[in-house]
């Protein structure tokens, strides 16, 4: 991955992540998702710096784009909220899953803050990748670099979309909005090297749709606690006979 | 109860609405990855978890998509999500080339079964 000497500081591993962006294929795709969400905005009669701040605070596409349909609407504050928080459920165990690979006994608290901030699907996935040939006591840096880059293309993209919206035909907009789930399946397969993160992934493909046809409640959550938990219940027994 | 973004502002909304219900997720992940070590083995089943739960909003967005997704059939919008995995895992393993795939599928089957 990145090989690198360890008298090496923070503003470089900083400028590393900040670099490292700039090779990520999600830079792309979130150039196209908030191009997209930046036409979203124009056409629900927010203005650009609301689009901005929205992208800065949430940071999170599913979130952002429930917030701003939502508003825009007319939907009350509380269904809104609620519906906000549903999609936001898989982001605890993302910063669980991430934020131990970046500590040290040195680590207060709110270091970790900045990067659980952070944490989205694109900034985890590519985090988990590139963090492990990073020093650990260079790791937080690192990460910060990658996810103010991550910025870059987003509030680009925000100010282009909205600026454009009028001229998108509805192929293009279709097309954008479609890159979220394509660039989160094969980018999470990538990153699924065990077999249980494989199986994880496959029952959750399954599992959700059939939740959401039975109208279940919180419909996302339980299927993705059955999901991880029956896959890792296979990988202890898995693990146990071999 | 029923209050909406009128009463109370775009930017004050905005902070209540999309802030607070979100982030108030990645704060408390860091307060339960506090005890936590890299190699204990409940971080294998969060991880399972957390990937099962993306997983979920992957199959929710292609199945019931927002805005102008939702125009393009569900036929078409199934065949370009197989077709960018299967680009996926025969070139190289490259998530830039499934995605291209994906999306060339889309925009491809969407002229062809509008």
């Amino acid at each position: 991955l990145i090989a690198m000497p360890d008298e090496y500081s923070a503003g470089r591993a900083f400028f590393a992540g900040l670099a490292a962006t700039a090779r990520s294929v999600f830079a792309y795709v979130l150039f196209g998702t908030f191009l997209g969400y930046g036409a979203l905005c124009h056409d629900l009669s927010f203005s650009l710096t609301w689009g901005l701040v929205s992208s800065v605070l949430v940071w999170a596409g599913p979130a952002q784009v429930i917030v701003a349909s939502s508003l825009g609407s007319g939907m009350s504050l509380v269904q809104a909220a609620i519906a906000v928080s549903l999609s936001g459920v898989r982001l605890l165990p993302m910063v669980v899953a991430l934020l131990p690979m970046l500590k040290t006994e040195r680590t207060r608290t709110w270091h970790l803050l900045l990067p659980a901030h952070f944490t989205a699907a694109s900034f985890w996935n590519e985090s988990l990748r590139l963090a492990p040939g990073v020093p650990r006591h260079r790791r937080i840096a690192f990460c910060n670099g990658l996810g103010v880059g991550f910025f870059v293309p987003t509030l680009g993209a925000t100010v282009i979309g909205y600026l454009a919206a009028a001229t998108f035909p509805p192929i293009l907009a279709a097309a954008l909005l479609f890159l979220t789930p394509m660039s989160f399946l094969v980018s999470t397969a990538r990153n699924s090297r065990q077999w249980v993160d494989k199986l994880a992934l496959a029952l959750g493909l399954v599992l959700a749709p059939l939740f959401s046809y039975w109208k279940l409640q919180l419909d996302l959550l339980f299927a993705g606690l059955l999901a991880g938990t029956i896959a890792y219940a296979a990988h202890r027994l898995r693990d146990r006979s071999a | 109860m029923n209050a909406t973004m009128r009463d109370i502002g775009p930017y004050f909304a905005l902070v209540l609405v999309g802030f607070l219900p979100n982030e108030i997720w990645r704060v408390l992940g860091v307060f339960v990855a506090r005890g936590i070590d890299e190699k204990s083995e409940i971080l294998v089943w969060v991880r399972a978890v957390a990937t099962a739960v993306l997983a979920g909003i992957i199959a929710q967005l292609t199945l019931t998509p927002p805005g102008a997704l939702a125009g393009v059939a569900l036929q078409v919008r199934l065949g370009a999500i197989v077709a960018g995995f299967v680009g996926y895992l025969l070139i190289r393993r490259s998530v830039f080339a499934g995605v291209l795939c994906g999306e060339l599928a889309l925009i491809l089957g969407a002229y062809l079964a509008p």
